[in-house]
């Protein structure tokens, strides 16, 4: 069984990011890039089932630009065997990324595809989703457990009660939740081996699929600012103020 | 024509935040139809059809939807949402997981975790942990949100009599099955709707010193939230979780305790009305967003806040 996971190139997460002033997006010359959070989970659950020997080949595959391959290659560097750049200029839109993942899912027929469950730049927690309704599998979002067996998965899913558990039947589409696993480093054999695995590139066209976008951002603000408050010395003082001068207690 | 807004509840209640959900559809206007979808539902439909601003409630009642598993949930909304120009639900997990299944169904783009309308289709939505507010205009004949609950004040419960219509389709797409579940209990207030949130971070050093955070909880009338660090090393559940990818909260006051302040952590909190941070490292980010910020040790300032109050 082959493993797919989708992988996003995203602005490193201990980046601190600020809006243009001219208000077009999010400032990122010169900014440190990164594989999505969630996406380097799901490269590691991908891997560990090979070592568990349940699946045969993890495929790293991801949309995007050029600059692509450098994640590509981390997560070869992870333990993918294989990796598959869908390369367009500009952002696509979710909806979009799923149809072109729909389309190397039919090429690749993977029985797992394990996305990660939200992209921390655009934060639309979409992609997997929309992926499962086009090729008509079940889904297990948030998923903090997977076992799978007998043609079977079951998912533990982190939801806002507590934790869900679901049986699906293959394939199946996950999106990782941050307890899955604990992503493993890349040692440097691993990085150089990484060098030489495949990395195939094609394009949206060629694989047929209409990326037209579906709405327009109209423009990027930044958030209503917060200033520091005041810095209390005491608990005594502190209660005299929520209570006499925020007024949030009695 | 009109809105057709989702429903959250448990089979027994109608959850709080579709009220929030339904005041992002009054924005927009048209008329409101809400779907109630589970098993043994009735009573949530007859509940919501006192909700003023409901056309219609319909109630889809069927084992199949009993656990609001996304496959049937994606082809029994896409089903009814075909006769609306928007479809509405919370961005909570039973949200995120089939609205995006929904939408690609319907094949439109869904627009996530709204926190405000401009026009009927330009909505405003956090990107980049909540760094960047961007004002979005679907081109889509159909408009799919997710809206998130703190961004609208809830439209008011009581006073509506709205019809109560059956739903006859059933949607099983034998995909997948519910095994079961582990819910929290807790006798306090949901996270995301107190008016009191206190949180604990790292600095709490281990699960059994959140009792020191419930004393202060029970005199305020709190609940009790965490940093991802704090679930990470097993201190608290993950349904505690307030961040960028946990719960969004609000709350009137939120305490944070020996949290330092992360960006993934203030995308979750910073819209809070009045903020309080006790940590000991007086450098700590979380003091660049607290109203007021106490440098000590939470082990001392804990128990003194709780006798003061
Ligand atoms: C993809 C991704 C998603 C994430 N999502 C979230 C999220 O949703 N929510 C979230 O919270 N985090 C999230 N994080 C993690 C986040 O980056 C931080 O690691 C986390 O918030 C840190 O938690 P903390 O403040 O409790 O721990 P730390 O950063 O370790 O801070 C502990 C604080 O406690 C203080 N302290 C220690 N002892 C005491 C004492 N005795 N008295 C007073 N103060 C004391 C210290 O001074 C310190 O400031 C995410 C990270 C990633 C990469
Ligand atoms: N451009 C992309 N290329 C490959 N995978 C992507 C891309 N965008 C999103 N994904 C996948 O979809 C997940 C959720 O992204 P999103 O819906 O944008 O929050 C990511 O964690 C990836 O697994």
């Amino acid at each position: 069984m082959k493993v797919l996971v989708p992988v996003k190139r995203v602005v490193d997460a201990n980046v601190k990011v600020r809006v243009k002033p001219d208000g077009t997006g999010i400032d990122l010359t010169n900014v440190k890039m990164a594989v999505n959070p969630f996406c380097e989970i799901a490269i590691e659950e991908a891997v560990r089932l090979v070592e568990a020997g349940i699946a045969e080949e993890v495929i790293a595959v991801s949309v995007g630009g050029t600059a692509c391959q450098e994640q590509l290659r981390t997560c070869l560097a992870l333990g993918a065997d294989r990796a598959i750049l869908v390369e367009t200029d500009g952002d696509l839109q979710p909806l979009a990324i799923a149809k072109i993942l729909q389309a190397v899912y039919e090429q690749e027929t993977p029985g797992i595809v394990i996305f990660g469950k939200q992209s921390i730049d655009g934060d639309n927690g979409q992609t997997g989703q929309m992926f499962a309704a086009l090729t008509g599998l079940a889904q297990g979002t948030f998923a903090s457990e997977l076992t799978v067996a007998d043609g079977r998965a079951q998912v533990v899913r982190e939801v806002d009660g507590g934790l869900q558990t679901v049986s699906l039947s293959l394939p199946i589409v996950v999106t990782t939740d941050l307890r899955l696993n604990e992503p493993r480093y890349a040692s440097l054999p691993n990085i150089m081996k990484a060098r030489k695995k495949p990395l195939d590139v094609t394009t949206p066209d060629a694989l047929g699929v209409d990326v037209a976008p579906r709405f327009e951002v109209l423009n990027v603000e930044p958030p209503p600012g917060r200033s520091a408050g005041v810095v209390v010395e005491s608990v005594d003082e502190l209660v005299e103020k929520l209570k006499n001068e925020a007024k949030v207690i009695e | 024509m009109g809105t057709l807004v989702v429903a959250e509840h448990d089979n027994q209640a109608l959850r709080p935040v579709t009220l929030n959900v339904l005041a992002a559809a009054l924005e927009i206007g048209g008329e409101i139809d809400l779907l109630v979808a589970g098993e043994n539902c009735g009573a949530v439909a007859e509940a919501a059809a006192s909700v003023p601003g409901i056309a219609r409630v319909l109630c889809a009642d069927h084992p199949a939807y009993a656990h609001h598993l996304a496959e049937n949930m994606a082809l029994l909304v896409a089903e009814l949402g075909s006769d609306y120009d928007h479809i509405l639900a919370a961005h909570t997990t039973t949200g995120k997981n089939f609205l995006p299944r929904t939408a690609a169904l319907l094949d439109v783009a869904m627009i996530s975790d709204i926190v405000g309308v401009d026009s009927p289709d330009t909505f405003k939505r956090p990107i980049y942990a909540g760094n960047g507010i961007a004002t979005v205009r679907s081109d889509d004949a159909k408009k799919v949100l997710s809206v998130r609950g703190t961004g609208f004040d809830p439209a008011p419960g009581e006073g509506g009599s709205a019809a109560v219509t059956a739903v006859a389709s059933v949607h099983d797409a034998g995909l997948s099955e519910f095994v079961g579940e582990e819910l929290a209990k807790s006798e306090r207030p949901e996270l995301t709707a107190a008016r009191v949130v206190i949180s604990g971070g790292r600095g709490m050093q281990n699960g059994d010193n959140f009792k020191l955070l419930e004393g202060v909880a029970d005199k305020l009338g709190a609940a009790v939230g965490a940093s991802r660090a704090a679930v990470d090393a097993g201190f608290v559940p993950n349904d505690m979780q307030v961040g960028q990818t946990g719960k969004i909260v609000a709350p009137e006051l939120y305490i944070a305790v020996g949290i330092s302040g992360a960006i993934q952590h203030l995308a979750g909190m910073k819209d809070s009305k009045v903020i309080v941070a006790i940590n000991k490292d007086a450098d700590a980010p979380i003091f660049q967003v607290a109203d007021y910020g106490l440098v000590a040790d939470l082990f001392n300032a804990v128990p003194e806040l709780d006798a003061a109050l």
